[in-house]
């Protein structure tokens, strides 16, 4: 399976809903679209993984240069997850403190600091 | 002792391949369904850094992946041609994961070198058994999980 990206604009914040496996081959398409989402000024993200089957390290450092690139603009990069195994992935390497993760697109929407 | 051999051309697109092989010939090992998504990831994990380091030391030879079957667990091999101090690095990732959260990886999105050590700090977070070698030769990861010696027939 590959991966798709689409995006949506909710008030300030941009939800970037991803699917299918991020992975070594798939995730520099992933860091396009939020290299590109910044370079046009969208510093507010909501990456929304319920749609991801599979999630690496790879994967992992895409999202945490997406979060170095827009606190650079003092922005924001929450994550949506349900899945125990993709959660798995981020307590493990620590992450699950580095980033917001939340258990709807609409709550993150709605998320301040 | 059955095995089952891959060889592939370091290129990120047949890792999702080598993932897929190992975890159908786990499956039918018997290696435990709760434990096969662990086992996917770990060895994608392996297969990815395998890939980085051929392509960033310019090695043209094929990365292996050897998947044995014995009579209590399964293992599987990934060996790389080439040279580097993985052993260090592994010790390193240890120490990362023994003390989660930290800080953010030092590592730029692009950056091989940190994706190499989050890659092994991934695999040594979820693999109980794991081994990382390397001599100037190339390096090797051994992983290896329990398996249930009833499953096989399925």
């Amino acid at each position: 399976m590959d991966l798709s990206l689409s995006t949506e604009t909710v008030g300030d914040r941009t939800v970037v809903r991803v699917g299918g496996e991020i992975d070594v081959y798939t995730a520099p398409k992933l860091r396009e679209q939020l290299v590109e989402l910044v370079n046009d000024g969208s510093y507010h993200l909501v990456v929304d993984m319920e749609g991801v089957d599979f999630l690496d390290s790879t994967g992992l450092g895409v999202l945490v240069g997406g979060l170095k690139r827009v606190r650079a603009h003092e922005g924001s990069l929450r994550l949506v997850c349900n899945q125990e195994r993709i959660l798995k992935i981020f307590r493990i390497t620590g992450l699950t403190k580095v980033f917001p993760i939340h258990t709807s697109v609409e709550d993150a929407v709605q998320a301040t600091d | 002792m059955a095995t089952v051999e891959l060889l592939f051309s370091a290129l990120p697109e047949h890792v999702r391949t080598a993932r897929l092989v190992a975890a159908a010939v786990a499956r039918r090992a018997g290696v435990d369904e709760a434990v096969l998504d662990e086992l996917r990831l770990a060895v994608g994990e392996a297969c990815s850094r395998a890939v980085g380091l051929h392509i960033s030391n310019g090695v043209t030879s094929p990365v292996r992946v050897v998947l044995i079957e014995d009579e209590k667990k399964f293992s599987i091999e990934v060996g790389d041609d080439a040279p580097g101090p993985s052993a260090a690095a592994l010790a390193a990732a240890r120490g990362a994961s023994g003390d989660p959260g930290s800080s953010v990886p030092a590592q730029d999105d692009g950056g091989a070198d940190g994706e190499d050590d989050m890659g092994l700090a991934v695999i040594s977070g979820l693999v109980d058994d794991v081994e990382v070698t390397a001599d100037e030769s190339g390096g090797l990861i051994r992983m290896s999980w329990p398996t249930t010696p009833a499953h096989v027939l399925s």
